[in-house]
Parts: C-alpha cells; structure tokens; sequence
C-alpha cells in the first residue's frame, strides 16, 4: 500500500501579479506521513498549502491525489463539485483561526455531525453518538455537546475543529498554524493529541507552522521555504540538528532557548 | 369602471408579463430552481405579495376566476385587497370557492379542498432561499443548489432535534423536489407540505423583493427533509374545529374574551363555511342556522364587473 506516494506535487508556482508566492515546489507525501512546512512570515507556506488544498489555483505545475480507488488525480483538472467533495470527505482543513474552520452559531454536535450529514447520513441517533464519541476523543466533555463554539474557549475551539475534520475518517489533513494563538501549556496538550490522532489513525498531514518545536513534535520530514522557494528539505531531525542551508541556520539558531 | 382604460390588462405591461412568463416557463422545467427576475415595484410594500401579485398578473386572463387567501382566509386585508386590485385592472371573476378557482393566490396555506388538474396556485414568498439562515452568501447558496451540497439542510434539523428532541420546524419546512432541488415551500404550516407532493395543479412561487420565481409542474415529488429515526409529521390537533366540527384540517388558534378562552377553528375559512353550509357543526357553533350571517354561501361566485 505504501509503495506509492499519496500527493506527487510538481512544480508547483503561484504568483499573484509580479509577485511570488510560492515557486517550483516539487515534493511527494507518502500514506501516513506528517510533513512540516516552516519558514519565515510571507515565505510562502500558506499559499503553497492553500494551493495544495484547492482553495487556490495555482499559477503553473501539477499536483496529484491518489483517490482511494487507487488511482491518481490531477487536482486543478478535478471539476469543482469533485474537489469539494474529496475536501469534506477525504481531506481535512485545520484553519488557524477555528471561527475560519467552524460554523460557531450551530451547536458542537451538529458541527462534527455535518461532514456526515454532507455525505447522507440520516439517522439522527448515530450521528449523534458519532460526535459524541468524537468529542471524547478530542477530550471535550459530553454534556458540552449541545454548547455552541462560541461559549468555548480558544484551546477547545481549536479540538472541535479537529474532531470536525476528523469524523468522516480523512486520508489527508492540511493544517495551518494549528496552535497559533493557544499559550504553551493548551499547545502542549494539543499537540500531544494531534500526535495521538494522527499515529491511531494512520493520516498523513501536511503542516505549516512557523514554530520549529511543533515541526519537530509533529513531523517525520519537514521543508524550509523561503521567499516562497524550498530552501531545503529532509527528515525533520536531521534538518533541525544538523542545518544545511544558511537560512535554514539561522532560523534554528533563532529559538529562543529558555 | 371608468378608469379601467388607465391600465393595461392585468396591470403589468405587456413586456413583463413575457419576461415573467419566461421565468416561470424556465421554473417548471427545472422543479425547485430559483430563476431570478426583474422583479418590478408594485402598488404595494414588499412582504404584500409583490411577488405572488406580479406571477399572478402575468398567468390571468379575462376567463380565469381568481380566489386570493391569506393564511387560509378570503376575507383578511391583503386577500380582500388583492382580489380587489385584480377585479379593477384586469376586470375577471373572482370567487371564494376553491373549486371553481382557476387561480388561487395564496398567502401562507394551500385549500383544504384537494386541488384539482388546471388550476394554479400563486404562492407569495417572501424569502425564496431555504438555506438563508444557515448561509448568508448568496453566492455561495447558489453554488450549493448547484452542486447539490445540502448537508447544511440536515445540520439545522439536527439543530432541532438536540435542542427540542423532535423537528421544531413548524413552517417554511424544507423540501427536495424531484430528488434535485431543495426548496422552501415558502410559510405554509408543514401540515401542507404533503399536499404539495403530486398535486395535479400547476404550483407557481414569486418572491417579489428577493426577484425569484420557483414552480413545482403538475405530479411533482415533494419530499419533506427528516431523519430516519425522526421522519416527518404534520401537525395535529386533539380537537375538531370549534365552528365546523372538522378534523384532519389546519386550525388556528382564536383568542375569545380577556380570560384566556379561547377556540380553535378552521384557518381555511372557505371550506369551514361550505361545512356548516351542509349542516356540520362544532361545539362552539351558534344554533340558528347560519345562512344570513355567511356571506358566502356554497359556489358563492362574484362575476365579473
């Protein structure tokens, strides 16, 4: 199964104008996979995943999905009700910001119930046991299920969502920044989730963050980009520890050490 | 009359009633689907049935009997207003009965009596777009009708559901036409919903200030949206109407005096009348025989001027 990559990403480029956003990215992602994408602010990285996700076109290059028939498709020639629907079904999207990734006046259920209810689920007592189970795992109390996000705090927005993205059983998530804006402690109890979550269920993640210690938590294999181009790439361990592109040197040797 | 010339049959001119034609005749080929249209202003406010008045205006002929009701009654305001604005422009006959109707503008209920082949129903609408309140983009509403993303439909339902334990949903409940298309069915109680599922009459929608027109052609599937394990149910009423002693109708709820009492009563007035017109009465009913004080006795039928 795992002889062939998931996502095979070629050349891919988006420019807005004059301006680059991201250039010649070419990489593959494998089942199972977290790769990291780091770098400085306005290196690129949102724009390529935002690419990646289809919530962008880009500028030239390809990019292919191997669909769970086994067979791979070109992204940006998918027709846009197919590309909506691998993205609530297939695919997840954990925005920075959750109020981005959920609808905050309907209840938690109904917001982990409604990737299912997209897909024709109709039976109001499994659904609802679903989300029940599923905000379990994300460790959000059961009598808070009838809660809308907006009474929840930012740390538990931020697990809502996953579970949100999570229900319908993903092969693939793109998160952006997920534990931006959470102070350090919820961050560490996030992040261990997102690591539990994504070893159990076997997903690959394409992360971006700007934060080396979540890189280095989260990812097997991460890229350094920069002035939207990948300045380097490898195992994340070995990129961290042993830096070969200047920038990418002086970006480890930047963390503040406490 | 004497200012009958001043205005064109029907009110519209004649451009209008085409290009509304056209909308409609575009609505019935595709079931369910918002056609937008140049709505015009009317000689009433929006939320008057500017809508339902401009479909209206666009179907009628000098031969057609129009019946106008509002929420089920011939004689409130708006119904009486527009059956007469249509008497004075377009000079035809209008009636109270539903069958001998050719056209019924409806505000908020369909006629207990069952609707017969060629007849039409003007439904006024006053938001045309069931997905409003869970989505306010316009643009991105019409991309779900588009591709049939209506997962959103169910999330309000379950809404329902995990606040009230049942579908709290009591009008205006959401509907797939034809297996394609969801749509509201414009503030008919939910009681009428499956009225409108294979209705031999041709049911037409005009929503004036949100400019759509929608229609359900002849023998159309109307499904009500549900749960499998909370499927749709209409209302019902644990007593007969006061007046007329039916059941399996609509009623509506009337407040009798400054205590509290109160009755229910038939909100198709119509079809109460013809009932206590063939002698059927409720407990409430008064025991002299009605036949003065209705003003409309069976087939009562107002001719044309």
């Amino acid at each position: 199964m795992t002889d062939e990559p998931l996502l095979r990403v070629s050349a891919l480029s988006k420019s807005y104008g004059s301006r680059v956003g991201c250039d010649n990215v070419t990489f593959d992602l494998w089942p199972g996979e977290v790769l990291a994408v780091v770098g400085e602010s306005g290196s690129g990285k949102t724009t390529l995943l935002n690419c990646l996700s289809t919530r962008l076109l880009p500028s030239s290059g390809t990019a292919s999905y191997r669909m769970r028939d086994g067979h791979f498709r070109e992204l940006y020639r998918m027709s846009e009700a197919e590309r909506r629907f691998l993205m609530r079904t297939d695919w997840g999207f954990v925005h920075q910001n959750p109020a981005d990734g959920l609808r905050m006046t309907v209840s938690a259920g109904a917001n982990v119930g409604e990737r299912l209810m997209a897909v024709g689920d109709r039976h109001y007592g499994k659904i609802r046991a679903t989300a029940v189970d599923w905000l379990s795992r994300v460790e959000i109390e059961e009598d808070r299920i009838d809660d809308e996000p907006r009474a929840f705090s930012g740390g538990m927005r931020q697990r809502l969502q996953i579970a949100r993205n999570l229900v319908t059983g993903p092969r693939l998530v793109f998160m952006d920044e997920p534990t931006g804006g959470l102070d350090v402690s919820v961050q560490a109890r996030l992040l261990d989730l997102l690591r539990g979550l994504v070893t159990d269920l076997g997903l690959a993640a394409i992360v971006v963050t700007h934060d080396l210690a979540v890189a280095r938590l989260l990812s097997q294999r991460m890229m350094v980009m920069k002035d939207g181009r990948v300045v380097e790439s490898g195992l994340t361990d070995r990129v961290l520890d042993d830096p070969r592109a200047p920038y990418t040197q002086l970006l480890v040797s930047s963390i503040l050490q406490v | 009359m004497t200012d009958i010339a001043t205005y064109n049959f029907a009110y519209l001119d004649e451009q209008t009633k085409r290009m509304i034609r056209r909308a409609i005749l575009k609505g019935i080929a595709i079931p369910g689907y918002q056609v937008p249209f140049a709505s015009r202003e009317m000689p009433m406010p929006y939320g008057w049935g500017t809508g339902g008045v401009q479909v209206t205006a666009s179907i009628i002929g000098p031969d057609d009997v129009l019946k106008v009701i509002d929420q089920g009654a011939d004689d409130t305001t708006n119904a009486v207003s527009i059956r007469a604005f249509f008497r004075k422009v377009a000079n035809v006959a209008v009636t109270t009965d539903t069958a001998s109707a050719t056209i019924i503008q409806t505000r908020h209920r369909i006629p207990e009596h069952p609707l017969a082949a060629g007849q039409v129903l003007v439904y006024q609408v006053p938001i045309p777009e069931p997905l409003r309140f869970l989505e306010p983009r316009e643009t991105e509403t019409r991309k779900m009708h588009a591709l049939e993303e209506y997962g959103l439909m169910h999330v309000k339902l379950y809404e329902d559901i995990a606040r009230h334990g049942r579908i709290a949903t009591t009008y205006a409940y959401p509907v797939k036409v034809e297996g394609r298309y969801v749509m509201d069915p414009s503030p008919t109680p939910k009681f009428d919903n499956p009225k409108m599922n294979h209705s031999p009459a041709l049911q037409l929608f005009g929503a004036g200030r949100e400019k759509r027109i929608y229609a359900l052609p002849p023998f159309t599937e109307v499904v009500s949206l549900d749960f499998e394990d909370h499927p749709f149910e209409v209302q019902t009423f644990d007593q007969p109407c006061a007046l007329c002693a039916a059941k399996n109708v609509y009623l509506d709820e009337v407040i009798l005096d400054d205590h509290g009492d109160h009755m229910f009563v038939c909100s198709d007035t119509d079809y109460c009348e013809k009932r206590r017109g063939d002698g059927h009465r409720g407990h409430l009913a008064p025991e002299t025989d009605l036949a003065p004080e209705t003003h409309s006795a069976p087939g009562n039928m107002e001719p044309a001027q």
